[in-house]
């Protein structure tokens, strides 16, 4: 799995964007997007995923259930 | 608005010939005074007896850290900075509403370009505005490198504009450095506790070293980081203004000791502003029916702080994209589309020589009141009033009462008149007012005044405020606000005197919520 962004939550704040530490979140079309084939839930780097962890609305980054469950290398 | 000719006409020789030099520059520049509403910008009292010379000239043009300046000095804020790293109980960063504006509401982003565009775009056009702030929509220190390398382009291409911050100060000890060589010599720390048990009620969770951290803990890292942030800013000889949010039954009683904790630490300035929590506003205080203080006990926190420390009153609770003097906002003219069709060249030469003319301007009001102050200071009485004043900036009595957006209340005893406090009365999106009768509101935020000092005024408002108890006085139309009232003093007091009227206490007003938008 994958973190993703809800658009129709975001701010559009950009909180997250310095945060990701595989840098796959960028803006697109005035919102956030994450690329879920960079993301790693922060596995490996943090605690607690970093775009949740900053995000000013709650339920707005959450786990994308349509991408496998990311494995550590 | 058709009031603005008299404008130019008002006053003495002095005011009549600052005009012309006003509207000379300014029609130099392509904008006219007329037209333009002259509320300034957020400060001291004080003036240049009151204080150091090295202190008087940072601040002395600074419409938010000096009263006197707020009447003739404008500001701007520019958007570049939306990231935030702490969460506050009053602030909902989701809400949206076209005719609604808070402080951290902001109607577009800017990059540090378009920022510098915009900076150079209202310097030209206002050459008044001398303070350029970053303030959000969240904060400049959580996105450090739009913030600076804002600072940077402007400093490059309009040296004379001062530059500061504010900042809620989590992040605040890791930048001071980088502040200090900016050249930034004002920045403001929003405090709003300095005991963690109380903080906890005020901010959910920060965002710390990688980790969202909540509760007490949060609470007492941000207290430890403001603490120590304005700490290293006044070893550095920077200025610092606290702002603190005052909110009934959490942290009213409170402010006292943050006012002694920040004053023991070297901040120059507090400035308690009340609680904006309108329901609709989606806030956790909104939602959860938490009130904010009424103009009585705001003041009396105020006046209980005075002692201790200079204290502001003149704060409107800005947007971080305000442009204009405090009390008016004229960011609707700056909008990125209209920037990109401007012509902007930076005259520094002629924005200096309109500044020095607003000086002159600042030193007339400031002797025509001390000359009025001389057969005041033989009275005694223990009377105090206060009255409101419809205004449109340059320190006079030169806006129609029913064309106020806002009253600047002026409190007068026999030690003269003081400004303190503004009171709010434009319409905007906000329950329970929207679609009411304006006058009764209007009454009701000016209702602890003896008198409402005006340009002009209509019969019907006029009998109306009488029934409440407001004595409308358009005698003083285009004179100086502050030589008026104490004019007026003299006159109630001597009506007191001979039992024509009888002095008591007025009761309480409104605060109405939010901060300025575009007319």
């Amino acid at each position: 799995m994958a973190f993703k962004i809800i658009t129709s939550q975001c701010t559009a704040c950009s909180a997250c964007e310095p945060e990701c530490p595989n840098n796959a979140i960028r803006e697109k079309d005035g919102t956030f997007i994450i690329k879920p084939e960079k993301c790693t839930e922060c596995l490996g780097y943090f605690d607690d995923p970093q775009c949740v962890a900053v995000c000013p609305v709650d339920d707005t980054c959450v786990i994308d259930n349509s991408y496998p469950r990311y494995v550590a290398a | 608005m058709d009031n603005q000719a008299s404008v130019a006409n008002a006053g003495n020789d002095q005011g009549t010939s600052l005009d012309q030099v006003m509207q000379q520059v300014a029609e130099h520049k392509g904008c006219g005074t007329s037209g333009e509403g002259g509320k300034a910008s957020c400060g001291s009292s004080g003036g240049p007896e009151d204080m150091a010379p090295e202190i008087w000239e940072k601040v002395k043009n600074h419409p938010c850290y000096s009263e006197e300046a707020h009447h003739h000095f404008a500001r701007m804020h520019v958007a570049v900075a939306p990231a935030c790293n702490i969460q506050c109980n009053y602030c909902n960063r989701k809400y949206d509403c076209a005719n609604e504006s808070r402080p951290g509401v902001v109607s577009e982003k800017l990059t540090p370009e378009q920022a510098a565009k915009k900076v150079l775009a209202v310097a030209s056009t206002i050459p008044q505005m001398t303070v350029l702030g970053i303030a959000g929509p969240g904060d400049p220190l959580a996105n450090p490198e739009k913030t600076f390398k804002t600072f940077e382009l402007v400093a490059q291409t309009a040296p004379d504009i001062k530059l500061c911050v504010s900042t809620n100060g989590l992040a605040l000890p890791e930048h001071v450095e980088r502040l200090s060589q900016f050249n930034i010599d004002h920045v403001t720390i929003t405090i709003n506790m300095v005991d963690p048990e109380i903080g906890q009620h005020i901010y959910p969770w920060i965002f710390y070293k990688n980790k969202r951290w909540k509760g007490i803990d949060a609470a007492r890292i941000l207290h430890e980081h403001q603490m120590r942030g304005l700490e290293m800013l006044t070893e550095r000889g920077i200025l610092c203004k606290v702002n603190s949010v005052m909110i009934p039954g959490i942290n009213d009683q409170h402010l006292v000791e943050v006012n002694k904790a920040v004053k023991s630490r070297g901040a120059f300035l507090h400035n308690i502003m009340p609680l904006i929590s309108a329901p609709e506003h989606g806030t956790v205080f909104g939602l959860n029916g938490q009130r904010g203080p009424t103009a009585q006990e705001l003041k009396a926190l105020q006046d209980s702080c005075e002692g201790e420390m200079n204290m502001m009153r003149h704060c409107r609770q800005c947007r971080a994209d305000a442009v204009g003097l405090l009390g008016e906002d004229r960011s609707a003219e700056f909008t990125t589309e209209k920037i990109e069709s401007m012509e902007v060249s930076y005259d520094l030469e002629g924005r200096k020589a309109y500044q020095e003319a607003v000086e002159q301007e600042r030193q007339a009001t400031v002797a025509a009141k001390q000359a009025e102050m001389a057969d005041l200071e033989a009275e005694f009485s223990d009377v105090k009033v206060l009255i409101a004043v419809a205004t449109k900036g340059h320190g006079r009595v030169n806006e129609h009462f029913g064309h106020a957006q806002e009253f600047q209340i002026y409190e007068l005893s026999t030690e003269g008149s003081k400004f303190v406090g503004h009171r709010r009365v434009d319409l905007y999106c906000q329950g329970g007012f929207g679609e009411e009768d304006t006058l009764p509101t209007v009454i009701r935020a000016i209702n602890d005044c003896v008198a409402v000092f005006v340009a002009k005024i209509g019969g019907c408002p006029k009998d109306s405020l009488k029934a409440a108890g407001i004595d409308p006085v358009d005698k003083y139309a285009h004179e100086f606000i502050e030589q008026s009232a104490v004019k007026y003093f003299k006159e109630y007091l001597a009506k007191v005197k001979s039992g024509e009227i009888v002095h008591a206490a007025r009761g309480d007003a409104d605060i109405r919520q939010g901060a300025y938008i575009a007319a």
